[in-house]
């Protein structure tokens, strides 16, 4: 119960963060050269990213349980501890936030100046630029949706919880029609390394042959762990950084 | 080849991103945790210190060259 109400959070909140910046892109291009091949760029990636899980969920749950955790847990492991220590430089200022109104800006500046260039009725810039950007930021979802749901042997709930993302993020794109600014995706991004990161520690650990003292129960024990971590590194280094603010170097 | 090497290269920022030290560190404390439970230890503690202590090695390190005096 724990381990699934953790996956579609982790697959929830993932998808929400990096549609939230997909958004930004599709919704410049949309409003500046036409919504038509916008929507067929978004859905043929959608399209692309379905099929990739699709292909790769079910391969992996052939795959011996024990083994699968030890590579599945190293790789999570190494991927969430990337979100987390992007997101602790972030949050302590050494790294600059997401901007999503500078983004949308630039965005909508580079689709005004793009030649137009019809194939098929889709203008290619368009079509392009939204399939990219709904393509390689659902990828990190999808990896996570595969990884995450076939170490649980549950890739359809994982994949729930991003579609429900996605959706909602859609939703509230549509009514807003403006990027979605005030989300808070540096705190999003945080809690998806934290869960990736502790489960990545659970999986490799019992794939290796550790014997978790409580079994599941542990689990929460090294999510407070991880979290309590990653809190004291990012109070540390939001004393660092006001340091150097101090001293005249800026980060 | 060019497109061979580009596909490398997404795979290698995709799934070690920043900081290479991160994994290897983590690929080390897997491999030590392995070995360890297949000799009769049960290192169960080990993997979350190793973890917990190269994130903080690794955000240190990215911040220190912003350092005065470095």
């Amino acid at each position: 119960m724990t381990h699934n109400l953790f996956l579609f959070i982790a697959a929830f909140l993932a998808c929400a963060v990096e549609m939230v910046e997909a958004l930004t892109i599709v919704l410049a291009v949309g409003v500046t050269r036409g919504w038509r091949s916008a929507i067929i760029g978004t859905a043929t990636a959608l399209g692309a990213l379905t099929i990739v899980i699709a292909a790769l969920g079910p391969a992996l749950a052939v795959l011996p349980i024990d083994s699968l955790r030890l590579v599945v847990g190293g790789v999570l492991l190494i991927f969430g501890l990337q979100w987390l220590r992007k997101a602790i430089l972030r949050a302590s200022g050494f790294k600059a936030l997401h901007d999503e109104d500078a983004i949308f800006t630039a965005e909508q500046h580079a689709a005004a100046q793009a030649a137009s260039e019809v194939r098929s009725g889709v203008d290619w810039y368009t079509f392009t630029v939204s399939f990219k950007g709904v393509f390689l930021e659902g990828l990190e979802v999808a990896f996570i949706v595969v990884t995450f749901g076939g170490a649980q042997h549950n890739v359809a709930l994982a994949a729930l919880g991003a579609a429900a993302a996605a959706l909602v993020v859609l939703l509230v794109g549509l009514v807003v029609h403006r990027p979605l600014s005030r989300v808070p995706e540096n705190t999003m991004k945080y809690a998806v390394g934290v869960m990736l990161t502790t489960f990545g520690i659970f999986w490799a650990g019992e794939g290796a042959g550790v014997k978790w003292p409580g079994s599941d129960v542990s689990l929460i024990a090294l999510l407070v762990f991880v979290l309590a971590g990653g809190a004291s590194l990012t109070s540390l280094l939001r004393r660092r950084h006001a340091q150097l603010e101090l001293t005249g170097v800026t980060a | 080849m060019k497109h061979l090497a580009t596909f490398g290269r997404f795979w290698y920022d995709f799934i070690i991103g920043d900081d290479w030290r991160l994994a290897l560190g983590v690929v080390a404390a897997i491999a030590l945790t392995f070995f360890a439970a297949h000799h009769g230890a049960d290192w169960w503690w080990f993997l979350p210190l190793a973890v917990l202590a190269l994130l903080g090695f690794s955000v240190i390190h990215a911040t220190r060259a912003r350092l005065p005096g470095r």
